[in-house]
């Protein structure tokens, strides 16, 4: 294959578009690690059913208006439609993450660590067949909603092979403001400031007078938050929706955190980034067949010889 | 009334009967300790007024009202703060975040102020204000303690083994920073195994020995005890 300098750019523009679903979700897996040390194995199938929500939003929507696809729809019902879908998947699964540590974690918040776990690894099995069950066991087609149109070439006039499009920028746009709001909420709110401390001394933030249970139901509403939202970016940029597809996305998204050191906010977005790229390279340039071998391989070197991320160097005080 | 009020508390770990029976009263004002060897009780006592655990027998009121089962968050709220043992303080949160956390359940505008009188009682804090909590010293970390348990306002302030770990000069001024924060109105329960600290500044004591309260006077009678003098003061 010819290496060129364009085919180098729009790799890494799948790369960076990639590693910001990636990033997303890997906030999930790092704010509930940092709050509660639950690694929450369910978090990918969340995702998954909010990929799941999505497609049954943007197919029943106009099938209700008489049309064969959303892509038929006038642009401003069309964008409504978009938003209204994210809204409704974010709403969803922040509620349902909410509603999983409410009856299946907080139970066990004082139980040996692997309790917890096994009952996440048991969430997620319920999720997958929740999803199995709600739209089959093959991979299902999730429409285009925006025209094909390649903003360099077509819109911009510029002279490159590279595409980016519509549908490219829309999941940028979903994306990023997200991922940057969230970085924000942690640092800069009274509530950000809240899951912070809790995640530092659960007890000593019960005596400045933070509701714990407050705040950890707070963590698991925003991190399947961002989870519907992936799951929406995720059928948008892929064109499927698949009930086993939160496995692998969340194994990268969990390798993502870890790399950035889990339970570090700034660390998992980066993470998501470097992931997506990894991703992108090893098909591109490698074999799509072996990039998750590359991306687990990641995984695990870092386990090893950096267990504390990338970024992770203040989790050596978390004792 | 008594500002603080605990009647035959009975607080288990599972099923390990940690407070027998506890009975204590704090006046409004008052500095009053609450001293005996390790193991004996004192921070369980403690952490049933705060709320982190809930005694299953006995009561506890603040100005009349009973706390005892309330969340340890509305407990802050209702004037009782609390520098635990070992510090607790945020190790990734800079001095001034800290101090700010201590001020969470406060929702009115002179935070600033409080701000200013605790740097003032700890100048040391005030050159740190900038540096991660996990990087202070010992001392500077009670200091801290103190500090953001001050932020609350409290109407009692409950301190764990403030001295514990640090060197005698830092005792020595961990003790005068208390009488000064007493006499600016703050009441305090003080937990102490430094007796003889203790005994200095507290107006009333009591001796728990194994979840039970074997002593109760003040400090003065205390320290001319036989028993406590034997004990925990060290004079033969
Ligand atoms: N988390 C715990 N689990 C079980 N037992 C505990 C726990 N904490 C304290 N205890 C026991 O309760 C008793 C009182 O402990 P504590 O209140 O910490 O004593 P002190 O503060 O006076 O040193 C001791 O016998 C101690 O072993
Ligand atoms: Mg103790």
């Amino acid at each position: 294959m010819q290496v060129t300098p364009e085919l180098l750019i729009q790799v890494l523009l799948i790369g960076i578009t990639n590693g910001a679903i990636i990033a997303l979700v890997a906030l999930g897996y790092t704010l509930v690690y940092g709050i509660v040390e639950l690694i929450n194995f369910a978090h990918g199938d969340v995702f998954m059913l909010g990929t799941m929500l999505s497609l049954t939003m943007v197919t029943w929507v106009p099938s209700l208006m008489g049309l064969r696809g959303a892509w038929l729809m006038p642009t401003p019902l069309l964008m409504a439609l978009v938003l209204g879908t994210l809204i409704l998947a974010m709403v969803f699964c922040g509620l349902l993450n909410v509603a999983i540590e409410r009856f299946a974690y907080r139970r066990l918040r004082n139980a040996p660590r692997l309790a917890p776990l096994i009952t996440a690894i048991g969430v997620s099995f319920i999720l997958v067949n929740v999803g199995l069950h709600w739209k089959g066991a093959s991979p299902v087609n999730f429409p285009d909603l925006l025209p094909n149109v390649n903003l360099l070439a077509g819109v911009l006039g510029l002279n490159t092979t590279v595409t980016f499009t519509l549908k490219d920028l829309l999941v940028i746009l979903i994306t990023v403001p997200l991922i940057v709001g969230l970085q924000l909420f942690v640092q800069r709110t009274r509530l950000g400031k809240a899951m912070r401390a809790t995640a530092q001394d659960r007890e000593a933030a019960q005596i400045m007078g933070i509701d714990i249970n407050l705040t950890i139901a707070l963590t698991f509403l925003l991190g399947g938050a961002l989870a519907g939202a992936a799951g929406l970016a995720f059928g948008l940029y892929n064109n499927i929706a698949w009930f086993f597809q939160g496995f692998r996305n969340g194994l990268y998204a969990f390798t993502a955190a870890v790399m950035g050191g889990i339970g570090n906010v700034t660390g998992a977005a980066l993470g998501g980034f470097v992931i997506g790229l990894l991703a992108a390279f090893s098909d591109f340039f490698f074999d799509p067949r072996w990039t998750q071998a590359v991306v687990f391989a990641v995984l695990i070197l870092i386990l090893v010889f950096r267990p504390t991320g990338l970024l992770g160097e203040k989790q050596a005080e978390r004792a | 009334m008594a500002l603080l009020e605990a009647t035959d508390l009975h607080t288990y770990y599972g099923h390990i009967h940690a407070l027998k029976g506890i009975s204590l009263h704090v006046e409004e004002g008052e500095i009053v300790t609450l001293i005996g060897a390790n193991g004996a009780g004192k921070t369980t006592t403690l952490k049933s007024i705060s709320g982190l655990l809930h005694p299953r027998r006995g009561t506890i009121t603040l100005a009349g009202r009973r706390i005892d089962q309330m969340p340890p968050h509305e407990i802050v709220g209702l004037g009782i703060g609390q520098a635990p043992e070992g510090r607790r303080i945020f190790p990734r949160m800079t001095v001034q975040e800290n101090l700010e956390m201590g001020a969470f359940a406060r929702r009115d505008g002179s935070i600033k102020a409080d701000m200013e009188r605790v740097l003032t009682l700890f100048p040391r804090l005030k050159e740190r204000t900038n540096q991660l909590g996990g990087t202070l010293s010992g001392g500077e970390q009670q200091m801290l303690a103190i500090g953001r348990a001050l932020m609350a306002r409290p109407r009692v302030l409950l301190l764990d083994e403030p001295s514990m770990g640090l060197a005698p000069m830092l005792v020595e001024l961990i003790f005068r920073t208390i009488v000064e924060i007493n006499q600016q109105g703050t009441t305090i329960l003080l937990v102490e195994q430094n007796a003889l600290m203790a005994l200095n500044v507290a107006r009333r004591g009591y001796v728990l020995e194994t979840g039970t309260i074997v002593l109760h006077d003040t400090a003065a009678n205390l320290q001319q005890n036989e028993m406590v003098q034997k004990a925990y003061l060290g004079i033969e």
